[in-house]
């Protein structure tokens, strides 16, 4: 095995771990023993939106079928977003192990990575693993002598943020447009090409071997009441040491930007382009499920920062990566690009930005995929948290920086 | 287009059926292989595509103008792609892009005459810790001073 280990420490996933351990144990155990331990982890999904694991599985383990799939997600497009690419890039063998061990739980025989465009230089290595853990009968048919078989391919997507979404990336991977189904039925029903399917997140997959070896009630010791385990999470902005750091649940941003020893900051962004942004106020928060979410994407910006700037950058992403599919997403978010440019030349009025604000909470629940569903987010509380720079031409200085 | 640019993309639209299948399944990774090699897929491939898979055109055209890594006009051998998002464009994007625009004589969006270079941006590409960030085709590029990238120019411009 040919991969580079940058040293890295963290509770669980940058733990120390012994190559397949976990797809050995797994093997060892029935299907109900591992689900079992899910369950008393309480891992929810990695990617942002937090459905138990757990739950998905067995639901498609329970979906009578003679063909289930299984699928990494690992289009991750979130601005800010790069924990996903360390995993499949320093540690495929949790990845993979995570995917083998879901096929074994569900009663699948293939599994399909499906890595963004962007991250194609992978595709090479991935593809020289996945050989070897052939070569060691780690894959392929009756693994490791069970009588179970597992095949895993890597799909390449091809740019578009939307694909994200599980049920538009099943359309990609049908050889479709990226665009979100109507659910239910759910992908653990009907997934890839009308059969049970379970799509998870490549940091959810890389979470399993661990629970495995050291059992579920170990693993929910960690974090808070509602989310369970740790999150890695990926700094960048203004900070001396960005990067990706696996941190408990409920840590608050005062810890967080002391740890990426970031200073004189004014704002933070949680979870993307798609996520909050909160002022210094709001810096005792902490990041989890239940209060500040995230798929893993955190931004940091300092004070000599234009936040009306910033979220120009964020509503132009949104205008040009909606799939158009759906009205509230499609004309939604031009109205609120076109709502910042006004702010820019100062030609907004205080009845425009209550219907603008209106039409933001229509978008969130009118929209048919998670993308119309969470634009609003950074629009809403960057107006509201940030109200006195933006709304006053004087303190903002030059709008086309950032 | 010349005449022989076009037979040789339909025959290598010929010598990769085999490999893929003709299941739906195949066609994103089929237009993504005459996408790399000849740096877009025009109508007449968009029509081959159709006519061995058995499905209509327009099907083949829709997911074409659906993915941005797709196109119908022809890109340039070195496809530039500077990343605008958030935590790039904190770490001066601009002026990666000046500078590019400056030094191959296009201007964001735009193709070179010889269809050597196009210079375009991107959406966040997971690089943001490194950031600002490039891509030439399937390679990245991170940490980008002035210094670094008249480094990569030089080293595109020599490979002809």
């Amino acid at each position: 095995m040919t991969e580079k280990i940058r040293k890295r420490d963290g509770l669980i996933i940058f733990s120390e771990y012994e190559k397949f351990s976990g797809l050995k144990k797994a093997l060892s155990l029935s299907q109900d023993d591992i689900l079992f331990e899910l369950k008393s982890s309480n891992l929810k999904g990695r990617g942002g939106a937090g459905f138990p694991i757990s739950t998905k599985w067995m639901l498609t383990a329970a979906a009578q079928s003679s063909e289930k799939y299984v699928v990494c997600n690992a289009d991750e497009g979130e601005p800010g977003t790069f924990k996903d690419r360390v995993l499949l890039k320093e540690m495929p063998y949790l990845i993979f192990e995570g995917m083998i061990i879901a096929g074994y739980t569900i009663g699948a025989k293939k599994g399909i990575v499906y890595l963004r465009g962007e991250y194609n230089y992978l595709v090479n290595p991935l593809n020289e693993f996945l050989d070897e853990m052939k070569n060691e009968n780690l894959l392929g048919e009756n693994i490791l002598g069970k009588d179970f078989s597992f095949e895993i391919e890597i799909f390449s997507g091809h740019g578009a943020y939307v694909c994200g979404e599980e049920t538009a990336l099943l359309e990609s991977l049908e050889g479709q447009r990226g665009e979100a189904r109507n659910r239910p039925p759910f992908p653990v029903n009907r997934g890839y090409k009308g059969f049970p399917t379970t799509v998870n997140n490549v940091e959810s997959l890389s979470t399993v071997p661990h629970i495995i070896m050291k059992g579920g009630s170990w693993y929910s010791q960690f974090g808070t009441e509602k989310s369970k385990g740790t999150k890695l999470i990926s700094v960048s902005g203004d900070c001396e040491k960005p990067g990706v750091y696996e941190i408990e649940w409920g840590t608050s941003i005062y810890d967080l930007l002391e740890l990426v020893k970031a200073e004189n900051t004014k704002a933070v962004q949680v979870g993307g382009a798609s996520g909050v942004c909160v002022n210094k106020s709001q810096f005792d928060r902490t990041i989890a499920y239940e209060d500040l979410s995230t798929g893993g994407s955190i931004m940091i910006f300092n004070e000599s920062r234009n936040m009306l700037a910033i979220l120009k950058n964020f509503m132009e992403f949104f205008v040009e990566e909606s799939c158009g599919q759906c009205t509230p997403c499609r004309i939604g978010n031009q109205k609120l690009l076109a709502f910042v440019e006004k702010i820019i030349q100062n030609e907004q009025t205080f009845s425009e930005l209550n219907k603008i604000k209106e039409l933001a909470e229509t978008m969130k629940i009118a929209s048919k995929c998670g993308l119309g569903q969470s634009s609003p987010n950074p629009f809403l509380s960057i107006l509201e948290n940030f109200k006195e720079e933006i709304f006053d031409s004087n303190s903002r200085g030059k709008y086309e920086h950032v | 287009m010349f005449v022989n640019e076009k037979e040789k993309i339909l025959e290598f639209i010929d010598t990769i059926i085999d490999k893929h299948g003709i299941e739906r399944t195949s066609l994103l990774p089929i237009l993504g292989e005459i996408q790399e090699k000849f740096k877009c897929v025009p109508e007449f491939a968009q029509q081959r595509v159709a006519k061995i898979m058995d499905i209509h055109p327009v099907e083949v055209y829709s997911v074409v103008s659906f993915y941005s890594f797709l196109n119908v006009e022809k890109k340039g051998k070195y496809i530039l792609r500077v990343c605008r998002s958030v935590s790039c464009d904190l770490a001066g994007k601009e002026k990666v892009v000046n500078i590019l625009e400056r030094e191959l004589g296009l201007k964001i969006g735009e193709t070179s005459a010889d269809k050597k270079y196009t210079l375009e941006y991107t959406n966040c590409m997971g690089l943001c810790d490194e950031a600002p960030s490039l891509a030439i085709n399937d390679q990245v590029y991170t940490k980008l001073t002035t210094e670094k990238l008249y480094q990569i120019l030089s080293e595109i411009k020599e490979n002809k």
